[in-house]
């Protein structure tokens, strides 16, 4: 079987894996990291979302070798050491983006490079576009649309974060 | 998925050498069709040639020609200045597939050899009068594509860049999907060096196909009025659960006129 | 304290775990020696199965076991039922057939399961399913419901006869035909209600582990409350209860769906019994497609009697429910019990009178969906309230307010078995119209139609009944870690019941909020419970908390007249501290349970504060409100945008508003999806699900959407302490009619009079042009 070495939050790995597994089963079941969800076989839910080297990929569309030497940040990886959420993970909450949260890793991954990709304030009609890769199914995409707008002034150093 | 043979080569001959020596080996671009394919076990490979370490990405544009390697991603063709400013419209219909997600692994050359009868660029490549180059030749759009899933590629040929001539006026739009966002009927229009040319994709049952009685209309005249008489047969179209041929005949019209609008 | 004060915006107590990727979900559950499972579904709608070799699959390495449904039956593992018997009108038992967890010697719909293949791996499962050998002898199919009774249809069950698994009335029929006699105007109108997948973000699933030292199973599975998986496991295993533990982590949405015991749990529990190791089973999407209940799929005809000053006179409708292959636990339920008691809505009916017709198609089993039942009523009166309105000349707002029932006839008892508690209807339609801007569309419509677009506005009033489960248990725990643990019967599946709990115990109890602990989910540590389902759990556990905080508060009371040695008599409550009436002295509440658990663990005599108690739920709950939207459709291709979206909704006191808002959004956002984009399409000769993934079932999407601006009117509800009403289910009521309401109201001018739900692009502009043809 071959080898992927690869860091995950900061982390160095090196796993054996079967050239068939996808980049989101070796997340979950090699490494445990089990905040990264598969919503759906044909790419369209975006619950599995995690960054490749910086970007926002489906990890269910995504072979597990073709991550050897990359950096992949997942939804466990954002949080700071010492528990205090990402901005977009507080913003979530402080508008509450997020019901059954099945969604949400997801979520808030595209979220982030979202707003990473826009450094112009992005207005609600580009964040609805912006977000056309994640389905919700609980919260009607209200609240997660707000959440985001919020997040992005934080982000961007427009505003202080959410408690 | 089925288990397969993983292969990464470094160059572009040995890519061809190893696709080339077995039939059942499959190349892999962006991955964003056939992975799904794969995981649905609607194909069963011995060995996927991932093309990702072959240097094919990049754009350049000189001579009245946009040149857009063949891993190139949809998300670099739409934030590409260079396409931005010499082929817009091309620019917006990479930033209309898929997803964001989608778009940061999606190719182009991934998407012109697989040739789906719902995908974009088929429609960009074909009205622009684009020309791809393989490891081993090059071919003009209009003898490229060959009926949905079919293309002139032979086995183990590798496209490697798409040479877009610049045109003076192009514009698309598409009909998404509901549901997949794929296009249902996406319009593609151009005139340049070659003349007017206007390309059909998500519509036909044989994938992608130039509209002669459209580009007739508008070479006598550019313009939304000249396509008011020119009818498209629902014959040959595709019908589904979201739109019978009649349906997409209409929408064909419909789109051409958005597009003609977008190209100004 | 304040921070989780009652009617605040108290921000989730779930959020920092679900937000950190540290949920636990189902497919998070991985146990030492655990093997995978994969069903083997029928591809055919109706076929006899000839044969089935299972020989190659076993053969496959890494497969330990498949078992077929003669595996099951030589067990004696019996099928499930209908927990649901119907009676017939003139009588007779209706139908309830056996689903069998795996084929019988026939399948009748596609993905009906037919093996169950056990493996180390999930890819060799898989492998194995691929194996297995079915011969099938194809039968002819029938999926539209319509069509189901019609004479030589294909039949799915031999000894139901037309297809008909029953036939119920409820109403006066004698009344209702005398009013309809006499009417002004009768308003006729047959609408569909279409076929929908819940589709949660996380699909089915679940984990059996079998000890066969106790004879007992552990089921972990994302339900909406493990006791009735329990019931049906036990009965079909023809064991008693106590042999099954079922465990719910956390749930990735359920929309009723997930309420139900299912064929894969049975496969999981005798798979794991069988081999003797754990087994876990998850749906993939296609599956969830093919398995999944599916929702509404009614077509009914209703009619509207006026009289002379266009007042509602009586109702009768005649509704074909579709109840798929087999009937699922509350199937019949649905369309006849859960749907009739709101047909008479806010409105002041002098009758109803209602006839079901449950039928059987070769298609998925049809249960309980968001609203189940509520929306189909909903969506029928509403389309006829305004087609009334068009049919006599008079404004739909006006038609509406002249025939609503005052809050001064309250307690308002309905010709169909409801009796509304509250409620203030008018004031509500006001404040909505106020709300949206009504009276001034008229120049929105000119600024669209400048454009090239028809622009529309359109309301519907819901009202919804909320139901489920006569009772309600909560237990609170003092716990040695000085946290106060609370455990409840009510599942939840995203709503924020922790929050919400937490906020009614740290209220009661004084209690801070961060030192209380929400436990749900155990059979085996909660002995009952209601589970979650029809918008019940607020007013339903909130009593069951209510009731037990009281027990505590008793129970301290003794404690503390001990400890501060006065009668009991003299001991007052307050702000989470016990103490002597006109005196300082007192104690408060954590310290007098640490105290009272240290006298017992030192063997002393003690007064522990622990307390259980099961409320009984006497009455359910009437939620209402007024849901406008206003669209623009594209009349070149069909394409209708939802432009604005605005809810003014009595859903009783809001213990807190920010979930409340958001429970309403999610539903209007279902709503939205049936009246415009989903639709479950079943080809009506193979029988072939067409919309059988996300790339053809098209779930909204966030650019879909608008803002859903939401606005409450806190009318109490007078029968629960709390004053609430449940609000679950509520926007998934309201908005279809509203959305196709405002839809038709774009079409009116171009001649469009009628159009069925989802209004997809294809539809849309069909309706135009065939408007257009007929008014040449």
């Amino acid at each position: 079987m071959p080898q992927v070495s690869l860091t995950v939050n900061g982390k160095r790995h090196t796993v054996e894996v079967e050239t068939r597994t996808l980049l989101v089963e070796l997340l979950r079941e090699k490494l445990g990291l089990t905040g990264t969800h598969v919503g759906c076989d044909t790419s369209q839910c975006g619950a599995c979302v995690v960054h490749v080297d910086g970007t926002s990929v489906k990890s269910c569309t995504f072979l597990a070798v073709q991550a050897d030497g990359a950096s992949v940040t997942t939804i466990e990886g954002l949080a700071a050491a010492d528990g205090t959420l990402h901005p977009m993970q507080a913003a979530f909450r402080e508008h509450h983006a997020l019901q059954c949260g099945f969604c949400t890793p997801g979520m808030v991954m595209s979220a982030i490079d979202l707003v990473n990709s826009h450094k112009e304030r992005m207005s609600e009609a580009e964040i609805r576009h912006g977000l056309e890769g994640n389905l919700c199914r609980c919260t009607g995409y209200h609240n997660i649309v707000k959440a985001v707008a919020a997040a992005q002034e934080v982000m961007h150093g427009r505003a202080q974060a959410a408690e | 998925m089925y288990a397969f043979a993983y292969q990464k080569p470094a160059t572009v001959a040995e890519a061809v050498k190893l696709l080339s020596a077995d039939p059942e080996a499959k190349a892999l671009a962006g991955g964003m069709t056939y992975i799904p394919v794969l995981k649905q076990r609607l194909a069963r490979p011995s060995a996927v040639v991932d093309l990702s370490g072959l240097g094919l990405a990049g754009i350049g544009v000189s001579g009245g020609v946009v040149t857009i390697g063949a891993m190139t991603t949809h998300a670099a063709v739409a934030a590409s200045a260079e396409v931005r400013r010499a082929i817009p419209a091309l620019a917006a219909l990479a930033g209309g597939i898929g997803d964001n997600e989608v778009r940061h692994r999606g190719t182009i050359g991934g998407s012109l050899a697989n040739d789906d009868p719902t995908a974009d660029y088929p429609a960009a490549v074909l009205a622009l009068g684009a020309t791809l180059r393989t490891d081993r030749r090059t071919i003009a759009a209009d003898g490229y594509f060959q009926g949905m899933f079919t293309t002139a590629l032979e086995p183990g040929e590798i496209i490697t860049a798409v040479a877009f001539p610049v045109p003076e006026k192009a514009g698309y739009a598409k009909f998404p999907n509901p549901a997949s966002r794929y296009a249902m009927v996406g319009v593609f229009v151009a005139r340049g060096p070659q003349g007017v040319r206007v390309a059909v994709t998500g519509a036909g049952q044989g994938g992608v196909f130039r509209h002669t009685a459209m580009e007739k209309a508008l070479e006598k005249s550019w313009s939304a009025d000249a396509l008011a008489g020119v009818a498209t047969p629902a014959e040959g179209l595709n019908a589904d659960l979201h739109g019978s041929a009649e349906y997409r005949a209409h929408l064909v019209g419909v789109m051409a006129r958005r597009a003609l609008a977008a190209a100004g | 304290m304040t921070k989780f004060g009652l009617a605040q915006p108290v921000r989730r107590v779930e959020d920092p775990r679900l937000l950190k990727g540290a949920g636990r979900y189902t497919d998070d559950i991985v146990l030492p020696g655990m093997l995978h499972g994969v069903v083997v579904r029928s591809p055919h709608a109706a076929a006899r199965i000839t044969a089935i070799d299972t020989a190659a699959a076993v053969a496959v390495a890494g497969v330990v076991a498949v078992f077929t449904g003669a595996d099951l039956a030589a067990a004696g593992v019996d099928p499930l039922y209908s927990a649901v018997p119907m009676t017939n009108r003139d009588g007779s038992a209706g139908a309830n057939p056996p689903h069998p967890a795996l084929a019988q010697g026939f399948v009748r719909h596609v993905g009906d399961p037919v093996a169950f293949v056990v493996a180390e791996t999930l890819a060799a499962a898989r492998d194995g399913a691929e194996a297995v050998a079915v011969s099938y002898q194809q039968m002819p199919a029938i999926t539209d419901p319509a069509r189901a009774m019609d004479e030589g249809a294909a039949q799915v069950w031999a000894d139901a006869p037309h297809n008909l698994a029953f036939d119920w009335e409820v109403g006066d029929r004698a009344a209702t035909e005398a009013l309809f006699a006499r009417a002004h105007h009768v308003t006729r109108l047959t609408v569909i209600n279409n076929r929908v997948v819940a589709s949660s973000i996380e699909t089915r699933g679940a984990v059996a582990a079998y000890d066969a030292a106790a004879g007992r199973w552990t089921l972990w599975a994302n339900t909406q409350g493990g006791w009735l998986v329990k019931e049906s496991l036990a009965a079909a295993f023809r064991t008693e209860q106590a042999s099954f533990r079922i465990v719910t982590p956390d749930v990735g949405g359920a929309f009723g769906m997930k309420i139900f015991p299912y064929p894969e749990h049975v496969c999981l529990a005798f798979a794991a019994r069988a081999v003797g190791r754990p087994v876990k089973w998850l749906a993939e999407r296609a599956e969830s497609f093919l398995s999944d209940t599916h929702g509404r799929d009614n077509v009914t005809l209703g009619e509207l009697a006026v009289d002379g000053d266009g007042r509602f006179l009586a109702l009768r409708t005649r509704n074909i429910a579709n109840m798929g292959a087999y009937l699922s636990t509350y199937a019949p339920f649905i369309p006849t019990f859960a749907g009739t008691i709101v047909l008479a809505s806010v409105y002041g009916f002098r009758s109803v009178y209602a006839n079901v017709l449950g039928v059987f198609t070769h298609t998925v089993p049809v249960d309980a969906y968001r609203g189940a039942g509520r929306p189909e009523s909903n969506y029928l009166v509403e389309r006829l309230v305004d087609q009334a309105a068009r049919d006599l000349g008079i404004d739909r707002v006006e038609l509406r307010r002249r025939n609503m029932v005052a809050p001064s006839a309250m307690p308002w008892q309905t010709p169909v078995g409801g009796r509304y508690d509250s409620g203030e209807f008018v004031r509500v339609l006001d404040a909505a119209a106020a709300k949206m801007d009504w009276s001034a569309f008229r120049a929105r419509r000119a600024l669209s139609a400048r454009h090239g677009l028809r622009r529309g506005i359109g309301l519907a009033y819901y009202l919804e009944a909320t139901g489920g489960s006569n009772s309600e248990r909560a237990e609170i725990v003092f716990a040695e870690d000085g946290f106060v643990d609370v455990y409840v019967g009510t599942q939840s599946s995203g709503q924020g019941h922790e929050t919400a709990y937490v906020q009614l115990t740290a209220d009661r109890l004084g209690i801070p909020g961060e030192q209380i602990r929400i436990h749900q989910g155990d059979t085996d540590r909660i002995p009952v419970g209601g589970g979650t389902g029809g918008a019940r759990s607020l007013y339903s556990e909130g009593q069951a908390i209510l009731l037990t905080a009281r027990s505590v508060i008793d129970k301290g009371r003794q404690a503390a007249s001990e400890a501060l040695e006065a009668a009991a008599a003299d001991i007052v409550f307050e702000a989470g501290r016990f103490t002597i009436a006109g005196t300082d002295r007192g104690i408060d509440i954590l310290s007098l349970a640490a105290t009272q658990r240290a006298r017992r663990a030192r063997g002393e005599e003690a007064t522990l504060l622990d307390a259980a108690e099961v409320a009984a739920i006497d009455a359910h709950t009437y939620p209402n409100g007024c849901h406008m939207a206003e669209v623009e459709v594209d009349p070149e291709t069909g394409v209708v945008q939802l432009l604005r979206y605005i809810v003014v909704d009595d859903v009783g006191r809001a213990i807190n508003p920010l979930i409340v808002r958001g429970q309403v959004q999610g539903g209007v956002a279902q709503g939205f999806g049936q009246a415009v984009r989903e639709q479950a399409v079943y080809d009506p000769d193979s029988g072939q699900l067409l919309s059988g993934s996300f790339m053809d079932y098209a779930l909204p999407r966030a650019d879909d959407l608008p803002d859903i601006e939401v606005e409450l009117l806190e009318i109490p509800c007078t029968t629960n302490p709390l004053g609430v009403k449940g609000a679950g289910e509520a926007g998934a009521v309201g908005s279809p009619p509203a959305v196709m309401n405002a839809i038709l109201d774009a079409l009116a001018e171009a001649g469009v009079a009628d159009l069925d739900m989802p209004a997809t692009p294809e539809k849309v502009w069909k309706a135009i042009a065939a408007a257009e043809a007929t008014s040449l």
